[in-house]
Parts: C-alpha cells; structure tokens; sequence
C-alpha cells in the first residue's frame, strides 16, 4: 500500500457522517492543512469498530491546521496550529 | 455462589446502580469462564504499577542526552525501549518537544486517548467535556486556567489524538540546570508538563498556585 | 450536527474542574475488565468506541467516564450474546439481598 500523500502536501478534509464509528471531528471537516508526517498504514477504525477486519488498511496522516483557518474568530495567535491524525479516505488532493 | 473476591461489593457503602451493575457483569463473566478473577486483579496491579514517573526518565534522558533525544523524536517507541521502559501497546508514540518557539499540548476531542504506558491513568480533567472541547478551540485560555501564559510569539501546537498514535510532550528544559542529576532533572518533570498544560518545574520559580476552578497538582 | 461523543470546540463548554482523585477500586476493576475482555480478542478498543458513542446523548453526558465504559461494555456483552439484559438484572436483584 502506497501512501497517495507525502509531507507538504496539501489536503482538504471530506465532509460526512457515516452512520456507524468514525474518528474525523466534525470540527475539521471541510477544513484544509498540510502533511505533517507520514504514519504508515493501519487498519480502518470504521471497519474495526463493527467487528470488521479493518482491510483495506488506509494510511494515516498527522495533518497540521492553522488556528485561525480553523476557527471564526480565532484571534490567540496567527502563530497557533491544530494538529490532527487523519485516514486517507477522509483527505482528498487540493 | 461465587468463587470470587467479594470485596468488591464493599467498594464504597452506597455503592451506585452502575458500581453494582459492574459487580454484576464481572461475577457473570468470571462465572461463565470468558475472564478470570486472576486477571481482573493482575489488570488493577498494571494500572496501578504506571505512573508519570515513566515519563519522567524519558524526559530526563532527552535533556541530558542529546543523541537519546535525536532518536527520540525520530521514533519514540524504540527509544523509550532503550531505557527498558514498555512503550505501551499502541504501534506508534510520538514525542513532541517544547522549545522557545513552540509549546505543545495533548488532547484527544472524541474519547480520551493518553499515553497511559508513561503518564499512568489520565486525571479526571483531561477526560472531562469541558477540556475535549476547549484545548482545540482556546488552547492559550485552557493553559492560563492551568497558570501558564504564553507569548503570542510562541506557536501554540494542539495535537488532537484522533487515531492509534500516542503523543507525549517533551517540556523544555529549565535554565540553570546544567549540573543535575538525571534523577533530579526526573524530578521536575511533571505528569502536566507531559500534556503540555504547564512547564517543567523550575528550580528559580514555584509551580504556579492552582486556579479557582480546582486543586490543581502533578 | 457533531455526535455527542464529538466535542472539539463546543461553544458552551465551561471552566475545567482540575480536581484530582484516586480512582475507585469498581473504576478499575472495569478498566481491568476492558483490558481482559480485549486481551482475550473479545472487545476491541474501536468496538469500545463505538458502544460509547450509540449510548443516547443525554446519557453519555450524564454519566462518569467509567459509568459511560461498563454500559457499553455491558451493550457489546448483551450484543455479542455472552450475556443477557434479564441476567444482569436477576445478578444485580440478587447482589442487593
């Protein structure tokens, strides 16, 4: 399995709601970061959760926001970022 | 008839509905053979045995030993299992490391992912709504409840634990510490400061006092 | 519209209680139970996850962090059938007398 991401790269965050167990905040949906680090692959949480093998495996991806991308009227810092682990089917190329 | 540790049921003289339905489910599972009380027991050793103070030598060692904390930050699982330590059972650990520029902080929004392998079991507060929900939003509002104020010039970094990987944070190393120990610089190295909600303790300033809201310690 | 398990950012959370506490020994007696159960392949920590989050909203927010725990337990125990909701009840009648 070939990650289809490499650090730097640009993302943008699906949004959605599947009906069962997922592990992408709504919060970050929509959103767009850079990535951060490469984790390698891991089992699909969404598959794990019903009892599911977790194949395919999917690549997991810390992704870096910034702050006041994130959040309206996010006015700490213009430094401050958000750092979150995402699995690749919930990040699409930007 | 139980074969079983009755203790239990004497945890606490007005024991609540789901104490008691716990009490309940457990005798049930050990009488049907699906767990054994020898592992409930050995459970409760192994959390009890993990503390901070775990994280506390690794802290340590990477203040006093810049190659361990090059390989550190490279991969942090390995690493901690040079000093003989259990990394935990999660596949990846990353640590993360405070320096002037930047000041990290752990959450985990959805449930309450913590490195418990080094930090021990997390305080009731970084499981609680209100932290899940402030750290990403207000971390600079979060850190000054917790008595730390930060420069606007310093980066401000939320990791929110969403997956498998555990984070924990390096804190930077207070000055005027050059002649410690390694077991003396373990000793300022706080459970808080492995979150990211305050420093390492300094030997010059006392640890802030603790904000109205609650009895702050570790 | 975030699940109830999902809170980053909520805009009515309020000050966090910083109050420490030692765990009781029923708190971890099931932390220890959801380590056995997972050890044996029973239980996976996403499975956890998810019972935690079907338990309805006003519940999950009502309930203590390990209250939340052995009630999903208690679902996936009841959903993988190793027990039964009328086998709890008649063991929690009987513990009381």
């Amino acid at each position: 399995m070939t990650p289809k991401f490499n650090i730097g790269d640009r993302v943008r965050v699906r949004v959605g709601a599947p009906p069962g167990h997922f592990r992408t905040p709504a919060y970050i949906q929509g959103k767009t970061g850079a990535v951060e680090a490469v984790h390698g692959a891991f089992p699909n949480p969404e598959s794990l959760a019903c009892g599911g093998d977790g194949l395919p495996a999917q690549a997991l991806y810390l992704v870096r926001f910034g702050q006041t991308h994130v959040w309206e009227g996010y006015c700490a810092s213009p430094k401050d970022q958000l750092l979150i682990d995402l699995y690749e089917h919930w990040l699409e190329p930007v | 008839m139980h074969d079983h540790d009755h203790a239990a049921i004497q945890d606490d003289p007005q024991p609540t509905l789901y104490e008691r339905r716990a009490h309940a489910i457990e005798s049930l599972l050990i009488e049907k053979g699906v767990v054994t009380t020898d592992e409930i027991r050995r459970g409760v050793e192994i959390l009890d045995s993990r503390t901070p103070t775990q994280g506390a030598r690794v802290v340590a060692r990477a203040w006093a030993d810049a190659g361990f904390k090059a390989r550190l930050l490279a991969d942090a699982r390995s690493a901690v299992r040079e000093l003989g330590l259990d990394p935990g059972a999660s596949t990846v650990l990353r640590a993360v490391e405070n320096t002037d520029q930047a000041h990290n902080l752990i959450v985990c929004t959805l449930c309450s992912c913590y490195p418990r392998a080094l930090l021990g079991l997390p305080p009731d507060w970084y499981k609680s709504l209100s932290y899940r929900s402030r750290a990403v939003v207000d971390p600079r509002g979060v850190l000054r409840e917790f008595g730390l104020e930060l420069r606007p010039e310093v980066e401000v970094r939320v990791y929110d634990s969403t997956a498998d990987i555990r984070y924990i944070v390096i804190p930077a190393r207070p000055a005027g510490t050059e002649g410690l120990s390694e077991e003396e610089l373990a000793g300022l190295v706080t459970r808080d400061s492995m979150i990211g909600v305050a420093k390492a303790l300094d030997l010059t300033h006392p640890p802030p006092p603790p904000s109205p809201s609650g009895r702050g310690r570790g | 519209m975030p699940r109830v398990h999902d809170r980053g950012g909520r805009p009515d959370a309020g000050p966090i209680d910083r109050t420490e506490r030692e765990l009781s020994p029923w708190e971890k007696r099931v932390d220890a139970l959801r380590g056995a159960l997972g050890s044996r392949g029973l239980v996976r920590a996403d499975e956890l996850r998810r019972a935690i989050e079907a338990l309805d909203p006003e519940t999950y927010e009502k309930l203590s962090y390990y209250e939340r725990w052995i009630a999903a337990i208690e679902a996936l125990m009841i959903e993988k059938g190793l027990l039964t909701r009328e086998e709890i009840d008649r063991k929690v009648r009987e513990d009381d007398t």
